[in-house]
């Protein structure tokens, strides 16, 4: 028997008795994945499309009910748009610019985050996480139905994972009982409190923030703008050290309320306490209460801490399961699906005998890495929501009066630093920068998108590696340890933005990508040897004598 | 340029009288939000995050 243990808001993957059930001995696979959230999907559908198959176990039949995940970055939707994805979540979510920030009764300053040019994607769009669960799952059947070996079990509980040298074996738990299976990897994406973990008796440690948050998600046909509005000390009566409101698709929006450690949850979850604060913040700025209704209650209090090592041995973990920040810069999911993608072209080349071992230790060094980056953004944007001495909040404050009157403090105020993928500097997989070139574009960076008449640069990436080559000679593909690199050959001559991207004052340019789409190694022309250095590094091997 | 600890002021104590004079009559509360304001100020004057983790150095 498998017990919800969540309702869900859709059902996508029912349970359906396979023949792995009733085998003898048990079935093994190359992947088995555990948890079919947006992590354990969006790695499925990643491997899948290489061609690898994936296994995805999940207890549930479909994405959790309520109030999750609401803001996606730039850096998930190019992934998403990769995977065949983007195009439905940008459609329906909500693309937003305006933002106010208010400090008690008055406002601080409104920014516009006028977006940059010749990029396919916006910097962030607001979606409920069940659609983008949903679009990830259209995806992967769109993906199965032309041949990707992609499996997704619903009501399907792992309830054991025993590693061993060459396999992991698994049990499973199903409303038809339990049965074996076996995995050459396992990946662990089943959430913050992963059973995986538990099961291998490894810990997770870091901060618990001593606050609780109050989640409302409100619907209203109001004709109320599409902003961002942050209060820091909101005026409205017990709303805590701040509030936010935010819009969502389907005419919902988010609000938040900060209440402090010390709260009467039930107390704080009546709807009639809810609405008193919900109808003050509403007002606040047009001195009305527009006609709304509840959707979604919650109380969450969030913590940031991390796994010691998101690898061990034949597991690894991804995810929610792996870190866990304070949702303040919407780094969760963001950056879950951002392990998925740094893993599954290192599995697909592992799982295809095209790479050594240690290149599944750089996923771990990669991921802890940029898990560590978020870590520190949300534990800082925390400590500005919430002072954690005396002088911090004097400190605190007076960023905020200055902000109202001095541009030079805005840039101090913090409500969260919004998802933005990590730069990879001087990790081992990167080599070299020969290139005069643009820091933005530098090695370890993920590509910068560009236009290129009607299509997007990183759209015209190839699956694998790729040598990009702007205004420069390179062979047609290159081939080195194992790794195959395909060319790109642009031109910057009438594309200025390529060549303040990619070019800066050199007059050509040549780039070795991930199949991720981060940026190994660039030169100002093709240099066959050095190509070939950087392909060795790029996989984990050792570089060739010359 | 390096953080300077020589004398750079000219007529320290004009500048030290009017340094008293905007926390004359202020409460203790409203003086340290005036001395972070001034902090805060000051720093992005000076901008330069060598400079400014030598003060915070210096300062100790
Ligand atoms: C209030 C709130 C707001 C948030 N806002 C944002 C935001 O704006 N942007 C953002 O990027 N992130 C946000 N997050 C974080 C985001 O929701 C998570 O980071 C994200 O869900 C993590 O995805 P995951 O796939 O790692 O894990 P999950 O989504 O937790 O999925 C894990 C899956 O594993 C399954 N599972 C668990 N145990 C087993 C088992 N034994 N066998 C089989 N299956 C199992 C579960 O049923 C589930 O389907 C927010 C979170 C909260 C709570």
């Amino acid at each position: 028997m498998v017990a919800a243990r969540y309702q869900t808001a859709v059902t996508l993957y029912p349970y359906q008795k396979v023949a792995d059930q009733a085998a003898s001995t048990p079935a093994r696979h190359p992947v088995v994945i555990i948890g079919g959230g947006p992590v354990g999907l969006a790695l499925a559908l990643d491997l899948g499309q290489r061609g690898t198959p994936a296994l995805v176990l999940d207890d549930h039949e479909g994405p959790g009910l309520g109030s999750k995940a609401i803001c996606f970055a730039k850096r998930t939707l190019d992934i998403a748009t990769r995977l065949g994805a983007g195009a439905a979540m940008v459609e329906k979510g909500v693309v937003w610019s305006l933002g106010k920030v208010f400090h008690g009764d008055g406002k601080v300053f409104e920014f516009d985050l006028l977006p940059e040019d010749g990029h396919r994607n916006p910097a962030f769009i607001n979606l409920q996480q069940p659609y983008f669960e949903t679009f990830l799952f259209d995806a992967i059947r769109r993906a199965q139905a032309g041949g990707a070996p992609i499996e997704v079990r619903g009501g399907n509980r792992v309830t054991d994972v025993r590693p061993a040298e060459d396999q992991v074996g698994l049990t499973v738990d199903t409303p038809d009982g339990p049965y074996a299976v076996e995995a050459d990897w396992v990946i662990a994406c089943d959430g913050a409190r992963s059973p995986t973990r538990d099961m291998l008796g490894l810990s997770f440690d870091g901060r618990v923030f001593e606050d609780s948050f109050l989640i409302a998600d409100v619907k209203m046909q109001a004709p109320f703008p599409t902003e961002r509005w942050f209060w820091f000390d909101p005026p409205f009566k017990g709303a805590g050290q701040s509030a936010l409101l935010h819009k969502q698709p389907d005419d919902i929006w988010r609000i938040d309320f900060q209440l402090g450690w010390d709260i009467d949850r039930e107390e704080e979850l009546k709807p009639q306490r809810i609405c008193a604060r919900v109808d003050e913040m509403l007002s606040a700025q047009t001195g009305e209460v527009p006609e709304y209704a509840l959707e979604w209650t919650s109380i969450y209090t969030f913590q940031c801490r991390r796994m010691q090592a998101f690898r061990h041995g034949r597991v690894l973990f991804a995810g929610d399961s792996a870190h866990q920040v304070s949702p303040f810069g919407a780094r969760g999911a963001n950056s879950g699906v951002q392990d998925a993608e740094n893993l599954a072209w290192k599995l697909d080349l592992m799982c295809n005998g095209l790479a050594e071992d240690a290149l599944l230790d750089t996923y771990a060094e990669e991921r802890e890495y940029a898990a560590d980056e978020n870590i520190l953004n949300s534990t800082r944007s925390t400590d500005f929501m919430t002072p954690k001495s005396e002088i911090s909040q004097v400190f605190r404050n007076a960023v905020l009066e200055l902000a109202a009157r001095a541009p030079f403090a805005r840039p101090l105020v913090n409500s969260g630093r919004l998802s933005v993928p990590c730069v990879y500097d001087g990790l081992t997989l990167f080599g070299e920068d020969h290139l005069d070139g643009p820091p933005a574009t530098r090695p370890g960076t993920p590509a910068v998108d560009c236009k290129l008449g009607q299509t997007f640069l990183l759209e015209r990436l190839h699956p694998g590696f790729t040598l990009l080559a702007i205004d420069a000679d390179t062979p047609e593909q290159i081939e080195a340890g194992g790794l195959l690199a395909r060319r790109l050959e642009l031109s910057a001559q009438t594309n200025p933005l390529l060549a303040e991207r990619y070019l800066g004052n050199a007059p050509s340019a040549v780039y070795l990508i991930r199949p991720d789409q981060h940026i190994v190694a660039r030169w100002p022309t093709f240099d066959h040897e050095a190509v070939k250095r950087a392909s060795h590094i790029a996989i984990g091997k050792a570089a060739p004598c010359p | 340029m390096p953080l300077t600890l020589h004398p750079n002021i000219t007529d320290p104590d004009g500048f030290y009288q009017e340094l008293l004079d905007a926390h004359e009559g202020k409460t203790k509360a409203d003086s340290d939000a005036l001395n972070a304001r001034l902090i805060l100020i000051l720093a992005n004057h000076i901008g330069d995050r060598a400079v400014l983790r030598d003060a915070l150095e210096a300062a100790k």
